[in-house]
């Protein structure tokens, strides 16, 4: 039978509730194991030597004397990590970035590594090992690394996606294009242009635990790696390829992971770990500290917006342009075109053209961090939307719902979209008691809209029927914030039996098929359709196993919540089998009962979202405080609303960090000066308010139940929202993110000096 | 290198261990004794992740040294529950969704038992900077903040 992926209407009896998750009682009593909560017998401590160098050459690594330290077992350079990467230069890319071969590009990163018998013996081996740099100029900055006498990262990249080909090696790795209509024409018919620049800082993603990996090796070629990772299966893949190894061998278990939002998608620190292991004969740990994981893991692009939207009269957008400047690290990335992508997607526009530029800069390289791109594209579009409201004399939340796409709007990036709920958000917060509430002196009110796909992808599921009746289900998507509650809660639905009759885990590599990262906000998504594809299964396995105890034809046979009913008059006294009842005999009607799931989810419905919020400005320190904020978004069918309140939640107060504080900040040297919770200051418990939410449910129609991705769309409208808010409170526009204390003031200064 | 040997009460029960002079008590918990309820999320006191309390006092393990315990009552989360019974903070988190990844809880739930051992009657605002100490990058706050007023409210009436 062939899974049909189509939305029914239905009646929900499970879905939309709030059941305790699985994994709570665990998290709650510190019984759960996490990436660095994992050890084997004999296992040895590594560690990781880093650049202090922004750009330099390595002419040398000397590891003699680290080598005869008593307790190291083995000390591993880009030597040992061999490029097998035969012509594929994105996982050449992770290869370097994994272990500095003939250069260090950033300040952090890896040059050598060590393991030793205890952390003390490795930090010392660390120390005596000698690298021979010759330092090179170096450039942090997106807009200094454009320009034409800007230091050099990769003399062997050309701009891609110029008209003509480039004859010099440039930090441009790529130019890319959006949109239709013609600009020029349309900025003819406006009667209002605004055009501004906007630049946003580098922040990191930020997750309280730090990459964290067992990984061990046997002789006989096999290896376990036990990580704190979003994505098993990729790892697994990558690196089996860096290291030259049959990914069928080595098998990888996702640990419960601390926070990963995009940063726990990319390998950095297991195919060092591996190597290690392999050379030394034994387990290794490897776990970064946090000054590690600020500055060679994570962050997202720092970048440089310009952008231009010009109206008529009545308010409807004529034209509008965006160029955008992403800084990816010392390695080619997408993240402009992601931002390109995604910045006018919230409109209906008949002449729209977006550029990005991807920029080569000595930082990081750039990981995913929550709907990746979009935050930085939507804050520099929607403060435009917002001055162009004001000019033309319009209320900011009228003026973008008589430009939001519909149904059948060809977006900005391409595709024509579905049932979308931008009208709905935005009508929603119209209506919102938090836009009545009352203003205080110094207090100012901003909204603002922000969009993501969503992605789908592979996935694979298994349901195992238990004789019992209870229900196991295994899924490979990692679950990073309650997604096995709210796939037990969908078996359940399916199946027609109690949530406490469903235990969902996330199985290791060798014990299901490949599934893709946990990103684009997939797993709930996915892997319920792969969860409702699997219980179907299961259920015709259930029927025909009924019809075999009544002895009648199984298409006779139908499920009811829970239970197998004959149908039609002859069948008449034949009463009903519950799951448990057919489970039990189960041994004797053909064995244990399991359905299973292999699908490519398509359709995730792409999802919308506005925030409103209201921030005070203290006018002579530049200090800021969150009033109020409220989040509206679209969540298609909200499989467990708690869990969904907390996505919505915890994105807007990212995004809050983002707007107000959060930024790497690198001195002349090229070093990075914040590398810690201190200095690189996160939103604690006191600088927020309740953060209020309203899920709206407009349903994807790709997905039985109507569910869409959740999980970062609700930090795409915080940074527009708050600059709208602290520009109407301090009466000034702000254009770079993060809107710190000094900053917010020099603008005030400069307006009132002007 | 010979150990600093080291008798303290963690959770009621007496423990001794062996601990070299530079190892934090963090380490001791997680790597000697084995409870890794107390986490690493700095190591330098920002995060709140390692919260225990120690005679009555509410530290960052990560810069307590495993020898300063000595003679010391160390409280952890593996210690909160009675057998299976929950203790009322660990049940509201779970009723509240205040958790999401997880790796911030055992802090927040020690400092929370900490916080209301204080102030049994905290206000909204003596919550959030209550737990000022304490890092989540997950939930936005807004649901533990609530699990604890939920919790405070179930334990004044016991
Ligand atoms: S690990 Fe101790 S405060 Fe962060
Ligand atoms: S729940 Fe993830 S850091 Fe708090």
């Amino acid at each position: 039978m062939n899974f049909d992926p189509r939305y029914s209407g239905r009646n929900f009896t499970s879905v939309g509730t709030r059941p305790i998750r699985p994994d709570g009682v665990d998290k709650v009593t510190g019984r759960a194991r996490y990436g660095a909560d994992f050890n084997m017998a004999g296992q040895l401590v590594g560690r990781v030597l880093r650049s202090p160098h922004a750009h330099a050459t390595i002419r040398k690594i000397d590891t003699s004397k680290a080598e005869k330290l008593p307790g190291v077992k083995a000390v591993i350079t880009a030597a040992d990590l061999p490029d097998l990467t035969d012509g594929d230069a994105a996982m050449y890319d992770i290869l370097d970035n994994c272990m500095a071969r003939t250069k260090a590009l950033y300040d952090g990163h890896a040059v050598a590594a060590v393991a030793a018998v205890d952390a003390r013996t490795a930090r010392q081996a660390l120390k005596l090992i000698v690298v021979d740099y010759e330092v090179l100029p170096h450039v942090t900055d997106v807009d200094e690394a454009m320009k034409h006498h800007a230091p050099l990262i990769n003399d062997a990249i050309f701009t891609e996606g110029l008209e003509e080909k480039p004859v010099k090696p440039s930090n441009v790795t790529k130019r890319s294009q959006f949109g239709h209509g013609d600009v020029h024409q349309g900025f003819g018919h406006a009667d209002f242009v605004v055009e501004r620049s906007f630049k946003t800082e580098q922040t990191h993603q930020g997750y309280i635990e730090p990459h964290a990996c067992v990984a061990s090796v046997s002789s006989d070629g096999t290896a376990d790696l036990w990580v704190c990772t979003q994505g098993h299966f990729v790892y697994r893949q990558h690196c089996a390829q860096l290291l030259g190894m049959e990914a069928s061998k080595l098998r990888v278990t996702s640990s419960e992971i601390g926070g990963g939002f995009g940063g726990k998608t990319h390998v950095w620190a297991e195919p060092v770990a591996l190597a290690l292991s392999r050379k030394a004969g034994r387990p290794v740990k490897l776990v970064m500290t946090r000054d590690e994981v600020f500055r060679a893991s994570g962050p997202t692009s720092a970048t440089s917006i310009d952008i231009r939207i010009g109206a008529r009269k009545d308010g409807t957008i004529t034209a509008a342009e965006a160029t955008l400047r992403y800084s990816c690290g010392p390695y080619a990335g997408s993240w402009a075109e992601i931002g390109a992508m995604t910045a006018f997607a919230c409109y209906k526009l008949d002449n729209v053209k977006t550029v990005g530029y991807e920029v080569l800069v000595n930082r990081p390289k750039t990981a995913a961090y929550r709907a990746p791109s979009a935050p930085m594209a939507a804050f520099a579009v929607e403060s435009a939307v917002d001055e162009l409201a004001k000019e033309i004399g319009m209320d900011p939340v009228e003026f973008r719902i008589r430009n939001a796409a519909q149904e059948g709007t060809r977006s900005s990036y391409g595709p024509v979209y579905g049932p979308i709920g931008i009208g709905p958000t935005l009508e929603a917060a119209r209506s919102h008691p938090h836009m009545k509430a009352p203003l205080g002196p110094n207090q100012g009110r901003g909204m603002a809209c922000g969009f993501w796909f969503n992605f789908g992808g592979q996935t694979c599921t298994d349901l195992n029927i238990g004789m019992d009746g209870s229900v196991s289900l295994a899924v490979g998507t990692v679950d990073v914030g309650g997604s096995r509650a709210s796939l037990s809660l969908v078996a359940a639905e399916e199946l027609g039996i109690a949530y406490e009759h469903v235990k969902a885990i996330v199985a290791d590599t060798s014990s299901l098929g490949y599934n893709d990262m946990t990103d684009g906000s997939r797993g709930t998504f996915s892997s319920s359709m792969a969860t409702i594809s699997a219980a179907r299964n299961a259920i015709k396995i259930l029927r025909e196993r009924a019809a075999q105890m009544w002895d009648i034809s199984v298409d006779d046979v139908v499920w009811e919540k829970g239970h197998a009913v004959a149908r039609g008059e002859k069948h008449g006294n034949l009463g009903k089998l519950s799951l448990k009842e057919i489970a039990a005999a189960s041994g004797k009607t053909g064995g244990p009962i399991a359905g299973h799931s292999e699908l490519v989810a398509d359709g995730a419905g792409v999802s919308f979202a506005t925030h409103i919020c209201d921030i005070e400005v203290d006018p002579e320190t530049g200090a800021t405080r969150v009033i109020r904020y409220t989040v509206v978004q679209d969540a298609g069918k909200a499989v467990h609303p708690t869990y969904v309140e907390g996505q919505y939640q915890g994105g807007a107060a990212q995004g809050i960090g983002w707007a107000l504080n959060e930024e790497y900040i690198y001195g002349k040297d090229g070093r990075l000066q914040n590398p810690g919770f201190l200095d690189y200051r996160i939103p604690v418990c006191s600088d927020l308010p309740m953060i209020d939410t309203q899920i709206l449910e407009i349903p994807n129609p790709n997905h039985p139940y109507g569910v869409r991705g959740v999980g970062e769309t609700s930090i795409v409208p915080p940074l527009a929202a708050i600059a709208n808010a602290v520009s109407n409170a301090a009466g000034v526009r702000m254009t770079h993110i993060p809107m710190s204390p000094p900053r917010i003031l020099a603008a005030i200064e400069a307006e009132r000096g002007g | 290198m010979a150990g600093i040997a080291v008798s303290a009460t963690i959770n009621g029960d007496s423990v001794e261990y062996l601990c070299q002079p530079d190892e934090t008590l963090l380490d001791v918990l997680r790597d000697r004794l084995g409870l890794t309820g107390a986490k690493e999320g700095c190591g330098t006191g920002d995060c709140g992740a390692c919260s225990v309390i120690l005679d009555n006092r509410l530290v960052c393990s990560c810069l307590v040294l495993g020898a300063e315990a000595e003679g010391r009552r160390v409280e952890t989360v593996e210690g909160m529950a009675h057998g299976d019974k929950l203790h009322p903070l660990q049940q509201k988190f779970l009723e509240h969704a205040a958790l999401q990844c997880g790796i911030c809880t055992p802090g927040f739930l020690i400092a929370a038992k900490d916080l209301l051992a204080k102030n049994p009657d905290p206000t909204e605002e003596e919550i959030r900077f209550g737990l000022a100490g304490n890092l989540c990058r997950c939930t936005g706050y807004d649901k533990i903040v609530r699990a604890v007023q939920d919790a405070a409210t179930v334990m004044k009436g016991a």
